[in-house]
């Protein structure tokens, strides 16, 4: 079991109830579980979204675009049904937080997923997990289960006279799929091949109908909002920034963990006073502030808020709450390597730009790192990523570009310490020899 | 479709996949759970598990193998009874993933994607399967494993290897 890590200054809103049993509907009722999407029903589209707007809540997958905003796109009319896709395909590297969700508090989920459905007049939610997380997937079966037992899901929910079916879907493992068009394709049982937009989901998604889509986390901090007020929720962070975020705090840190804090909390303050700083008295080298697509910060660059403007601002992006923190032993063309296998791996090939892109990327850095690199390589990784920007389908391409941009110019003396023959300076391996052989 | 006289499955799930194709507004959108399902039951995708899958959602053998062949954790030849899938992604590479997965491949004698010869265990780095605020990290078959070191490695494995009856 994966549990949220404490500190004084973690503001438990969506960690409201992990821990406490919550998995049980009769234990969530208790802890004033399906108050919101009744208060919900009472309001009507309208209302909800006005409020969802109120809250500032933006899209916790990475992209960070206003909740609200999103749900008011779908068009009110429909010839077409319209449905609510859950994002849980959790797979950005560094990222571990839908899955506390989906462990202590399933039904949250379910609830926000109820109120997005009736926000935008949609009859039918899809939860879908990556296919790793199966004991998830049964928690969220057996959730399922209960609220059509209590009649939440189904016909007439709560006596409203609207229906809503919901049901569990797992993927099979892809990271391509948690982007939102890719998902589509997936929960179509197709390849998770991205599509082309416009037409954005919102007006032509699922089944050729309209369609929200969010993040896990997203969805399950809906019902948090109506539960305190939108108003009260956007406090929590800051400006156009609301609420609380489930952070996860990993790498050369001493207290590793995912902690729920608020919006716009200091960078800084969150490696050294929440993590405990980095162990064994060693230096910090680089912070990754969002996932591995992130571009990385140097030291001198974290004292700022993290929140989705003050990370952009700072030349990164808040993206999926995924914190990396590297000390000053790790060779940053290493991390840059490892970073482009992954991304290399997960190109789902459609796009020329990215599957050349990445394959090249990673040939690249493999013999930059392994010390048979040329000078021209350092630049050409830089030209390669700059050209993979914006020229895809989907933002893989530029997942995989803006950190490898970032690490080159950051770092390019390390860069250039890999050049004639001398290979890594912090470590040789077998590899390393046989690539070069 | 299939009927339960024709079927490769267990009578249990020959029923659940009765009832998977009709919970979406498509049958195809069963095929990826469907697929997953058949493998945790029969070990892999067989020729045989394609064939009746493509008959139950209504689709050809070659769309079924275009769409496995796209997802990592569907495979079409047979794993060990306990798949040990290592992260080595960037989290787990900081507290020791590579390490990690260079101890399984010497302990349990085979490479990447190997299978023991006793067919007890099978060894595949993966990417990033959720763990990074707990590396390193492994999956087996499902089941995660966290904060493991070199040692807590070797213990879960004996624990395994001893689940195994052997």
């Amino acid at each position: 079991m994966a549990f949220l890590t404490t500190h004084p200054d973690v503001v438990p809103l969506i960690s409201y109830r992990f821990g406490k049993g919550a998995t049980s509907i009769d234990k969530y009722l208790e802890l004033d579980g399906y108050k919101s999407v009744q208060k919900a029903i009472a309001m009507g589209p309208e209302a909800i979204i006005t409020e969802m707007k109120a809250s500032g809540l933006r899209g916790r997958g990475g992209a960070g675009f206003p909740t609200g905003l999103k749900w008011s796109f779908v068009p009110k009319q429909s010839a077409k049904p319209k449905y609510v896709l859950v994002n849980g395909d959790e797979s950005e590297p560094a990222t571990c937080k839908d899955r506390l969700i989906f462990e202590h508090d399933p039904h949250s989920v379910i609830e926000g997923t109820i109120i997005a459905g009736l926000a935008v007049g949609a009859k039918m939610g899809f939860i879908y997990l990556r296919g790793e997380y199966r004991y998830l997937l049964k928690i969220m079966e057996k959730a399922i289960d209960e609220a059509y037992a209590k009649g939440f899901l189904g016909k007439n929910i709560f006596g409203s006279g609207i229906d809503f079916e919901a049901i569990s879907h797992t993927g099979a493992g892809a990271y391509e799929v948690g982007e939102e068009s890719a998902l589509m394709e997936s929960l179509e049982g197709k390849r998770g091949i991205p599509r082309i937009r416009p037409p954005f989901p919102a007006v032509v998604g699922l089944y050729g109908g309209p369609t929200i889509i969010n993040n896990a986390e997203t969805l399950a901090t809906v019902p948090h909002i109506f539960r305190i007020g939108g108003a009260e929720y956007a406090k929590l962070g800051t400006e156009r920034n609301g609420g609380t975020r489930l952070f996860c705090l990993s790498g050369h840190i001493e207290k590793p963990g995912v902690y729920e804090l608020p919006m716009g909390y200091n960078l800084k303050k969150m490696i050294y006073d929440v993590g405990g700083g980095i162990p064994g008295g060693k230096k910090l080298k680089a912070v990754v502030p969002g996932g591995s697509s992130t571009p990385v910060l140097l030291p001198e660059e974290i004292d700022i808020g993290m929140d989705f403007d003050q990370v952009g601002k700072a030349g990164s992006m808040l993206g999926s709450g995924g914190v990396v923190m590297l000390d000053e032993t790790v060779c940053m063309v290493e991390f840059a390597l490892r970073t482009m296998k992954f991304y290399q791996h997960e190109s789902c090939g459609w796009c020329i730009p990215c599957r050349e892109g990445t394959d090249w990327l990673k040939k690249s850095l493999t013999r930059l790192h392994a010390g048979g690199g040329v000078d021209k390589d350092i630049d050409n990784i830089k030209y390669l990523a700059e050209n993979m920007l914006g020229r895809t389908f989907c933002p893989l391409g530029d997942a995989a570009a803006m950190p490898t941009i970032a690490f080159v110019q950051k770092f390019r003396k390390e860069f250039e310490d890999h050049l004639d023959g001398k290979g890594c300076p912090y470590h040789h391996s077998l590899e390393h020899e046989a690539v070069l052989a | 479709m299939a009927t339960e006289t024709t079927t490769i499955f267990s009578p249990e799930l020959a029923a659940r996949f009765d009832k998977l194709v009709t919970q979406y507004p498509v049958r195809r959108s069963a095929l990826i759970p469907m697929l997953l399902y058949a493998q945790d039951e029969v070990g892999y995708l067989s020729p045989a598990v394609i064939a009746e899958v493509a008959v139950r959602v209504g689709i050809k053998e070659s769309d079924v193998l275009s769409v496995l062949s796209y997802y990592s954790l569907l495979r079409t030849k047979p794993a060990g009874k306990f798949n040990v899938q290592v992260c080595t992604n960037i989290c787990c590479m900081l507290r020791g993933g590579n390490e990690l997965f260079e101890h399984c491949k010497k302990r349990l004698g085979v490479g990447n994607k190997g299978v023991t010869p006793d067919g007890v265990f099978s060894l595949e780095e993966v990417e990033c399967i959720g763990a990074c605020s707990w590396a390193p990290a492994v999956q087996i078959n499902y089941d995660f494993h966290e904060n493991l070191t070199p040692e807590s490695m070797d213990s879960l494995l004996e624990d395994y290897r001893a689940k195994a009856g052997k």
